[in-house]
């Protein structure tokens, strides 16, 4: 039988850590309140982008003369996989979630014979997939510092791929980041942002609207097309830093759940154990009296 | 005809400001552009320089470092890489993307020496002209 101090000990300790992830969910809640400020305020932007950009591709087109950055290399060969992921763990299967797509589509890529190299942005990500994949990581974007996340970084971010990209080390590159959707649920998803892929918005945009174009299309695509890398590269930052507090808010408010139940079952417990103490002496009482 | 029209300055980090406006003065790369209601539709990228709009309640200046613009005939939309009210520009902020800039014109060559050298005049021009002096 387990003693009574023991047991009260272990209620105490148990208490105590709900007391910490109860605090956690609230501040997760609070963070997770200004991360999705952020991504919807960044959402007129990016989808203008795409907007104009689209059109500015179509109108380009897949020609001889179009940039590297919207044709592609012509070449799949080297694949530069963008790891997004958290600084910080506690926030359930969110990293864990990201790098398993990513390492899926690794070894699918590695399996019919490409190249990969792998890029973590977030401490995370980089721990768990330095096991297997420790000889394919070519360089890591430490964001611990970061408090709050501006398109500077993602400016940075896509200075360091572009170089990357201009110094023909890749020729296609895919990010990996987790899509807000709601607090309790989050999709891991792959996007490709080199060569870039644009939607074309013809409903939107009535489709027979032709601009202007001041300089020439080509001089506009070439100043744009670095652009939309880290226009989609700060909206994954945002929708994964939203991403990351909404699974800390649901894995904390489960671990807070789950220590209140082992409260319950540990105070019943002790109860039990205490009565049991005190029948057990009683019991020796008696049969002391009885005997004389 | 209309004689206002919807204007939106979105940065990436958020919407500086929508609103009608009568006339918008934009720093197009190949030189400055006025844009008013039932303009031709035209796409154009911004050079470092001040923004102008004219809206009901007065004038508002904002100081942009680059982006572009799109102009319809229902509206114009600024995509700013970076933009603040003029008041808000300080020398510091001013210096850091003179230095940024020069050290690129310095490591730049050919065509892109041009388009760097630009920049850097872009820059100190914006400063000049809000009455900010940048090194």
């Amino acid at each position: 039988m387990p003693n009574l101090k023991d047991l009260k000990n272990r209620i105490n300790s148990v208490k105590s850590t709900r007391k910490i992830t109860q605090a956690m969910q609230m501040v997760a809640a609070a963070k997770l309140r200004r991360a999705e400020e952020a991504a919807s305020a960044a959402r007129p932007y990016a989808e203008r982008f795409n907007a104009v950009m689209g059109e500015l591709a179509a109108s380009v087109g897949d020609g001889d003369g179009a940039p590297k950055l919207l044709a592609g290399t012509g070449s799949d060969q080297v694949q530069l996989l963008i790891v997004m992921t958290a600084e910080r763990g506690l926030c359930g299967g969110f990293n864990s979630s990201i790098v398993k797509l990513a390492k899926a589509h690794a070894e699918r890529l590695q399996g019919s014979g490409k190249t990969v190299k792998i890029l973590t942005v977030g401490k995370k990500g980089r721990e768990q997939l330095r096991r297997e994949w420790e000889d394919n990581l070519i360089g890591h974007v430490d964001l611990s510092d970061v408090k709050k996340l501006g398109y500077g970084n993602a400016q940075s971010i896509a200075e360091d791929v572009l170089a990357r990209f201009d110094a023909e080390e890749f020729d296609v590159a895919t990010i990996f980041f987790s899509e807000f959707e709601s607090v309790i649920s989050q999709i891991p998803k792959a996007v490709q942002i080199v060569p870039a892929s644009f939607e074309a918005d013809d409903a939107d945009s009535g489709g027979s609207t032709f601009h202007e174009y001041e300089p020439s299309e080509e001089e506009i695509l070439a100043d744009l097309l670095p652009r939309g890398v880290a226009t989609q590269l700060f909206s994954a930052l945002l929708e994964n830093a939203a991403s990351e507090q909404g699974a800390r808010m649901s894995a904390m408010d489960n671990a807070t759940r789950n220590a209140g139940e082992m409260i319950e079952k540990l105070t019943i417990e002790f109860n039990r154990t205490r009565q049991a103490v005190i029948t057990n002496e009683l019991i020796e009482i008696i049969s002391g009296a009885e005997a004389l | 005809m209309a004689d206002t029209m919807q204007f939106d300055l979105v940065s990436p980090e958020r919407r500086l400001l929508s609103g009608d406006a009568k006339a918008v003065r934009i720093p197009g790369a190949d030189g400055d552009m006025t844009a008013m209601p039932d303009h031709a539709p035209t796409v154009t990228t911004l050079r470092p320089g001040v923004l102008t709009v004219e809206m009901d309640g007065g004038e508002q200046a904002f100081a942009v470092t680059g982006g572009f613009a799109q102009i319809s005939a229902e509206g114009t939309t600024v995509l700013a890489e970076e933009a603040l009210p003029t008041g808000e520009v300080t020398a510091e902020f001013l210096n850091e993307r003179v230095e940024k800039a020069s050290a690129a014109r310095d490591a730049a060559s050919g065509a892109d020496l041009d388009l760097a050298t630009k920049r850097v005049e872009d820059l100190k021009a914006l400063g000049a002209q809000i009455g900010v002096s940048a090194g």
